[in-house]
């Protein structure tokens, strides 16, 4: 097939829409990884395409690679990524203990520590956090093998970690102590300050006075107000009612 | 002829020691001169109908009466009654190659390894778009069922090295080519684009195309082999995505066919279920569990009212396994995201009478609910494969549970996750309001734990569907208003609007059938 030396006329979406299923764009792929990470795009189909190959070539599987897809997986939430990507990983590549037994795992690559311990500092949903991270475990030929020490997590992390804790909080708050949000997203004293304004001119964020302390308030949505929740019980989605028309016709 | 799924491929491996004059693969009986002579003028006649009949029938009871642990004639002995047609011998061999997968065990690679040729070549041929005949829909969906079977089956077989002969791994070493995953990939996914099976659905949309309308025939004199192959191709891609464990890329397959209306899909009732049985799976392991709900309650439906026109089809069996399965799913579903009012009455019923002690065990989530879910799910999962080509270097072990194993395990922890929220959702339906301090009192934790622990509540219930949208599979709901929760039930409603539809559509029918009635 031409797509070999066309490779570089093509981009790699297109060779993943046209193409995915061939061993030689198995390079392009990991190259198309390490670029998400630099310029903090993304990309779901590549990066499953990926993972597939591995799946039939388990002798070029790169550890590596597989962690920064699963970061990248993790700071796409609430899209569920992350399982996705799980399902293609086998068993003995992660090992996937209960953090809360992490004390008990064998041994911590440092990556993932920074990972879990960063993340576990933003004190936020530990319950939900933890069921996501897992211990990362990689057993190569019987001996334990650390991550390469220069990994670091990709850039943008936080702010994606931030973006979902608030997205949840969203779901959950018409109106949130400012001490919950602090604590939600790991920013303190000017910084919230700061960020505060930014979305109450930008999302429409209203601060008040309440109780103890200021609160926010945040926009309406179907989740937390119910009463904005169009009443689906009696309303039929568009798709159902298109089995009718050939008889309306 | 759907190969059942569930058989293992032989046990202690005997090889076949046919008596010098047990098998003759030259020796052609006169029923089958018979038959190959028929079905050939049929096919060069493009009489589908009675290719149909005597695909379904004809080969049916040859196979019953006379070749019940036998292969077929070979193909070379029958050449002379077809006059050594290559296409038509290609055919004669698919059908040879799954009577010999559905009836003889144990299997050799070789034998499957030839039989992965023949595929190979009929594929090729018709991707030349050299073909003219018109087959029965029938035929051509069980080929790429029957394609992709076979290659799960093969998958299984070389992965189960602990009790291999000598023999047997020389053979699988001779024919490490055979059955590679890019190769099956690789076809279906060319028979999907040479037919461009996209692009007439498209236009069918826009009425410039007629495809559906004629079941996939072609009324003017082409042929419907590449088209409905291709169209078939993407079921089949669904379905080796899903034994891969990559359901989003399956779904994705499968999304230029519209679910919710009849199409070619529903007119064999084989790719029907198996087409309904892979999506509600695929969603069900992406935690899209109102989704795979609607459609299995659909499916299963048309099934309890359908399966009595099938009784005497050679796929009853299957249909009535994936009726099972997909009951198990069902109880799967509900039970990780209770549901009021998606489901039929009389779904409802026999879901009931099959699963609800289950049922019951999995919404206690204690112990014996992790062993109800396993059960449940094992029953009714896919047989996931090891797409990798095996290692034959010493200690041989059998790895071909490893991906089922895997899928299990993802599978429990969601189900672990959900264990852990239960609680929370017994303290919530008790009340309307409560205040967070209450509450983390009732559930001894503190209030900072409380706050995670309605989060993650919040993060489980809610999920992105195939559009982006978030989507709540909650029954019930909260939000918070500084520090107090208020719980909000959503009351179980008649929908009418569901109700009318189903009507509307039912009458529909009846009126049709009326109108056919003629007085003498």
């Amino acid at each position: 097939m031409a797509t070999e030396q066309a490779a570089e006329n093509y981009t790699v979406e297109d060779l993943v829409a046209l193409n995915p299923y061939n061993p030689d764009i198995l390079n392009d792929l990991e190259k198309f990884v390490n670029e998400q990470v630099s310029s903090q795009t993304y990309n779901l189909d590549a990066n499953l395409s990926l993972l597939r190959l591995y799946q039939f070539e388990p002798e070029r599987m790169s550890i590596q690679i597989v962690a920064r897809i699963l970061i990248k997986a993790l700071m796409a939430m609430p899209a569920p990524d992350f399982s996705l990507c799980l399902f293609l990983i086998p068993e003995h590549v992660i090992d996937l203990t209960n953090v809360s037994d992490v004390q008990h795992a064998v041994l911590l690559p440092s990556v993932f520590v920074a990972t879990f311990f960063y993340v576990r500092s933003l004190n936020c949903f530990e319950s939900i956090l933890s069921s996501l991270v897992y211990t990362f475990v990689v057993a190569n030929g019987g001996a334990i093998q650390d991550i390469d020490s220069s990994f670091s997590l990709p850039g943008g992390f936080e702010q994606a970690i931030q973006t979902y804790a608030i997205h949840l909080l969203s779901l959950t708050y018409q109106k949130v102590p400012r001490p919950v949000l602090a604590e939600a997203i790991n920013i303190e004293g000017l910084a919230l300050d700061k960020f505060l304004e930014y979305h109450a001119a930008n999302s429409g964020w209203v601060i008040e006075k309440g109780g103890q302390s200021q609160v926010i308030v945040l926009p309406r949505n179907e989740f937390n107000h119910p009463e904005l929740k169009k009443n689906t019980a009696d309303s039929v989605p568009f798709e159902h009612v298109t089995r009718i028309f050939p008889v309306l016709s | 002829m759907a190969a059942p799924y569930d058989r293992e491929d032989g046990l202690a491996p005997a090889p076949p020691q046919h008596a010098p004059d047990a098998y003759d693969p030259n020796y052609v009986p006169d029923s089958v001169k018979t038959f190959v002579v028929h079905l050939y003028r049929h096919i060069r006649d493009k009489n589908v109908y009675e290719i149909h009949q005597m695909y379904e029938g004809g080969f049916q009871r040859l196979s019953d009466r006379l070749f019940r642990d036998a292969p077929w004639p070979s193909a070379e002995a029958v050449a002379p009654y077809c006059d050594g047609d290559h296409v038509f011998l290609l055919l004669y061999r698919e059908l040879w190659y799954r009577h010999a997968h559905a009836r003889l065990s144990p299997l050799t690679a070789a034998h499957r390894a030839e039989s992965w040729t023949n595929y190979c070549d009929l594929f090729t041929v018709v991707l030349h778009g050299v073909v003219n005949m018109q087959l029965p829909n029938q035929w051509l969906w069980d080929m790429v069922d029957e394609f992709v079977y076979q290659f799960q089956s093969f998958c299984q077989y070389r992965a189960k090295l602990k009790n291999k002969t000598e023999d047997e791994l020389n053979q699988l070493q001779q024919f490490d080519k055979a059955w590679n995953v890019y190769g099956v990939l690789n076809y279906l996914q060319a028979l999907v684009e040479k037919s461009m099976i996209t692009q007439i659905l498209e236009r069918e949309k826009e009425g410039l195309e007629q495809f559906t309308a004629t079941d996939g025939y072609d009324y003017e004199g082409g042929s419907n082999v590449l088209k409905v192959l291709g169209y078939y191709s993407m079921i089949g891609l669904l379905r080796i995505h899903c034994l891969l464990g990559d359901y989003h890329t399956g779904l994705k397959c499968l999304a230029p066919i519209d679910l919710n209306q009849q199409g070619v899909y529903t007119i064999v009732i084989g790719s029907h279920i198996s087409t309904i049985y892979h999506y509600g799976f695929a969603n069900l392991m992406m935690r899209r569990y109102v989704e795979a709900t609607r459609e299995f309650n659909k499916i299963l439906l048309y099934i309890l009212k359908y399966k009595q026109y099938h009784q005497k089809s050679p796929q009853y069996d299957q249909i009535l396994k994936k009726n099972e399965q997909m009951y198990a799913l069902l109880a799967i579903c509900l039970s990780l995201c209770p549901q009021n009012k998606l489901i039929d009455e009389n779904v409802s019923t026999q879901l009931k009478e099959k699963y609800n002690d289950k049922m019951t065990k999995m919404q206690r989530y204690d112990d014996e609910a992790y062993a109800a879910y396993d059960e449940l799910f094992s029953y009714a999962c896919p047989k996931f494969i090891t797409p990798s080509p095996p290692v034959l270097d010493q200690p041989l072990t059998n790895y071909n549970q490893d991906a089922y194993r895997l899928q299990l395990k993802l599978f429990l922890y969601e189900v672990k996750q959900q264990q852990l929220l239960s609680g929370i959702r017994s303290y919530l339906k008790l009340y309307s309001t409560i205040t967070i301090g209450k509450l983390a009192q009732y559930m001894e934790v503190d209030e900072a734990t409380l706050r995670s622990i309605l989060m993650t509540y919040k993060h489980k219930m809610h999920s992105v569907d195939s559009d982006g949208k978030i989507v709540s599979s909650a029954d019930f709901d909260f939000y918070i208003v500084e520090d107090i929760i208020h719980i909000v039930e959503s009351k179980p409603t008649k929908s009418h609007g569901d109700y009318f539809l189903r009507q509307i559509l039912k009458f529909e029918e009846m009126i049709g059938e009326l109108e056919k009635v003629q007085f003498d």
